[in-house]
């Protein structure tokens, strides 16, 4: 979720985890993880791949930021 | 008996539940989630519904509140603790009974009658299902495919802490009959103690017959008797 739009989720968790007594947690963002293979040993290649499913189909841009780690 | 029904932002069977209860005699208060302590209750029960909108899991919030330490306290001294649908997944996520609850293997809101097996009956929430142990009930959940490790299973199955299996109208336990993806059909569990039970099918939806049916009366009684 990008920062300037609300994330109940995340209000409500940081919340709960103040109750549990956590009081230094200031915020908390609630987000999905992928983990994708790609038959493709050109890293740059996909990479590519990877930022076009992105865009595509797994993040709503307008709302939502991703972020790509290639192993 | 007297009961106390918790009541999270998100129930809504509190109040099908507490009608239940009432019309089996057992003297029932409505205990909001953040309330510290439980009036004096010999069965405490976790209703239905979607506590806090499913955040982050389902249960999973829910389980955090302020209410649970006393209802944990109360399940640890022998008081009767019941969770039914969303109910059963704060009793997992508090750590009262084992397993985890997935999303239905069809990935769909599963809202219907099914079959049900009791296969415990040595209970106090089940004592009155001797006189029938094929019932139906209805469920209406999205994550209620039980899940559970080999271990768990095994554990489970030798100490006969399965309390319902979904099975066909003839009472056969099959792949067919199983409409979440739960393991060996489970649709409720008991503790080592048998004095907590968690289980998804809805047993207050059915408690008279302008309802189309009582099978869920005969615990209410059961609740009832072994006071």
């Amino acid at each position: 979720m990008k920062k300037e739009v609300l994330d109940p989720q995340g209000k409500v968790v940081n919340q709960t985890l103040k109750n549990m007594g956590y009081q230094n947690i200031t915020n908390v963002r609630q987000g999905k993880y992928f983990e994708i293979e790609i038959n493709e040993s050109n890293k740059d290649k996909a990479k590519i791949i990877a930022e076009d499913i992105c865009k595509k189909l797994l993040t709503n841009t307008v709302i939502e930021d991703y972020k790509i780690n290639l192993e | 008996m007297k009961s106390s029904v918790i009541v999270f932002p998100g129930s809504n069977c509190d109040r099908d539940i507490a009608v239940a209860l009432e019309k089996f005699q057992i003297k029932n208060e409505m205990v909001w989630h953040d309330e510290t302590n439980l009036p004096k209750s010999d069965l405490v029960v976790l209703p239905g519904g979607f506590a806090y909108g499913d955040y982050l899991r389902t249960g999973c919030i829910a389980s955090k509140s302020k209410i649970i330490n006393d209802v944990v306290k109360h399940a640890k001294k022998g008081a009767l603790v019941l969770g039914i649908c969303n109910g059963f997944q704060i009793l997992i996520e508090s750590g009262l009974l084992p397993g985890v609850l997935l999303r239905n293997k069809n990935l769909r809101f599963l809202s219907k009658n099914v079959f049900l097996k009791v296969v415990n009956m040595e209970n106090k929430f089940c004592l009155k299902y001797k006189k029938k142990n094929i019932i139906e009930l209805p469920i209406a959940h999205n994550e209620g495919n039980y899940f559970a490790n080999e271990d768990l299973l095994k554990n489970l199955e030798d100490k006969n802490l399965i309390a319902f299996k979904y099975c066909n109208e003839q009472g056969l336990v099959n792949k067919i009959s199983n409409p979440n993806g739960s393991s060996n059909n489970i649709a409720g569990i008991l503790n080592n103690e048998k004095n907590i039970l968690g289980m998804m099918p809805h047993p207050e939806r059915l408690i008279d017959p302008l309802l189309s049916g009582e099978d869920g009366s005969i615990m209410f009684e059961s609740l009832f008797k072994s006071h």
